[in-house]
């Protein structure tokens, strides 16, 4: 499906229904599971209120890790077959997963206040992590920013996304090495999820609005991106005809 | 094909050492702009010798990123603008990352290598235990390769950007993390070799195993626009 989608013109033909899709269904999914967990869900036995913020702050923090995997990946392709498609994709995803990993932070930081008594913490593994994450965003789109021509910036910017995964494993070992405070992960265990169902099933149902969201804003940023070249395109035509 | 030469590879070596002492200082500037940083930190924390003592360690690690990062902007930069690169990339069986390697290791003995030497008279003045220096000094000296090769990634993909001392910086930072996190604990831990200090190698090998790579392509393209 994906090699069928790598014409701009059949992505902007699917795409022209699947932005309007994937929007409305992350409103309903987002929806869901924010009213779920500001009225339905009961207030967690230890932190009381403040935990409902994890509705927030858990897809933020996946959809960070998810979309610079995401964006190496479409790096990963244009390199290897160079799919124009591939890049924007590459060059979208930047800025939204920078805007995911932001949004990780900032919730992070308000839930830890209440609840650890602290805005932030350089012993936690995670909070550093996620903080280098968003310096790896920062700097791929300030290297796209600053190179001119698009093909030279593509490139650019797919070794630096690439090397950046290969060193990924390798800053996360580092800061793990530091003592944690923040739980440990809760969810993806070997024994099965740690948290009580009642929690688990808004926040996966929020998860994937979110998941859907992202999709829907890279897509809308991807085909404004096709469009600003058509543009381009045409007014070279229309120069080219006057002269 | 043509049997390669390493001619080529020695060129690109004495270039390197070359050019660090066509600036009239040579490997003194960096060894001076160390020293600066180093020594700024004293100034402004108001004559605590007590926590001076305690931060000593960290202040050389941050002096000697900074230093590995403001001479880096140069490092590729000429060889483009002058066509060296060019000639270097049309060579048969010579890969564009043998060159950027060697030219990185070479800029590492001149830039990298006199502050590891200057870094036991910066420790004292900065009250650093004397029983911690050849520790300090042997990981500087590993981790101060790591930060070059991942500087020199940095250079070699901002090649051709005018102005990119910044922009290096911002991209090598993700990289130096795992090397800063090691060699501080190195310094902290009260063993002689602690697990550590293999961690600090090891994410040396890592970026010289990695980094050239990175560096060759980013060359590559560099020289093709």
């Amino acid at each position: 499906m994906l090699t069928y989608l790598a014409n701009p013109h059949r992505f902007m033909k699917a795409s022209s229904f699947a932005v309007p899709i994937s929007f409305l269904a992350a409103a309903i999914l987002i929806g869901f599971s924010i009213w779920q967990g500001l009225y339905i869900v009961p207030p967690e036995a230890v932190q009381g209120d403040s935990a409902r913020i994890l509705f927030v702050h858990v897809p933020a923090a996946w959809i960070s890790m998810a979309a610079y995997m995401a964006m190496a990946g479409a790096s990963f392709v244009w390199f290897v077959w160079r799919h124009e498609l591939a890049d924007i994709a590459a060059a979208c995803i930047a800025p939204i997963g920078a805007a995911y990993t932001l949004i990780c932070l900032a919730t992070g930081s308000i839930w830890g206040r209440p609840t650890w008594g602290t805005w932030w913490q350089w012993d936690d593994a995670r909070m550093v992590s996620v903080l280098i994450l968003l310096f790896m965003y920062c700097g791929i789109m300030a290297l796209r920013a600053a190179l001119p021509v698009r093909q030279q910036a593509a490139r650019a910017c797919a070794i630096l996304a690439m090397l950046g995964v290969i060193n990924i494993p390798l800053i996360k070992f580092s800061v793990d090495w530091f003592t944690s405070l923040h739980q440990e992960a809760s969810i993806i265990r070997m024994d099965g999820p740690a948290m009580s169902p009642e929690f688990l099933y808004p926040l996966l149902i929020g998860a994937s609005g979110h998941v859907l969201l992202c999709a829907g804003l890279v897509m809308t940023a991807m085909r404004s991106d096709i469009f600003l070249r058509q543009i381009a395109r045409q007014r070279r035509a229309l120069l080219s005809q006057s002269i | 094909m043509r049997e390669a030469s390493a001619q080529p590879l020695r060129a690109a070596f004495k270039q390197a050492l070359q050019e660090a002492w066509a600036g009239g200082a040579g490997s003194f500037l960096p060894a001076a702009f160390f020293a600066g940083a180093a020594l700024l930190v004293p100034l402004t924390l108001g004559g605590n010798s007590d926590q001076l003592a305690e931060i000593s360690g960290a202040i050389l690690w941050i002096a000697l990123a900074l230093a590995s990062l403001v001479t880096m902007e140069r490092l590729f930069q000429s060889d483009l603008e002058d066509g060296t690169l060019e000639l270097w990339a049309s060579l048969e069986g010579i890969p564009l990352a043998q060159i950027a390697l060697v030219k990185t290791l070479a800029h590492w003995l001149v830039s990298g290598l006199p502050l590891v030497l200057f870094s036991p008279v910066l420790g004292f003045m900065l009250g650093l235990s004397p029983e911690l220096m050849p520790k300090a000094a042997l990981s500087y000296g590993l981790g101060g390769l790591s930060f070059f090769l991942w500087g020199g990634l940095g250079a070699s993909l901002t090649a051709g950007i005018r102005r990119g001392g910044l922009l290096i910086a911002l991209i090598a930072l993700p990289f130096y993390v795992p090397t800063a996190i090691f060699g501080a604990l190195v310094l902290a831990s009260p063993m002689q070799t602690p697990p550590e200090f293999y961690f600090l190698a090891a994410s040396t090998l890592f970026a010289l195993a990695l980094a050239p790579f990175g560096m060759g392509a980013a060359l590559r393209l560099a020289v093709s626009t």
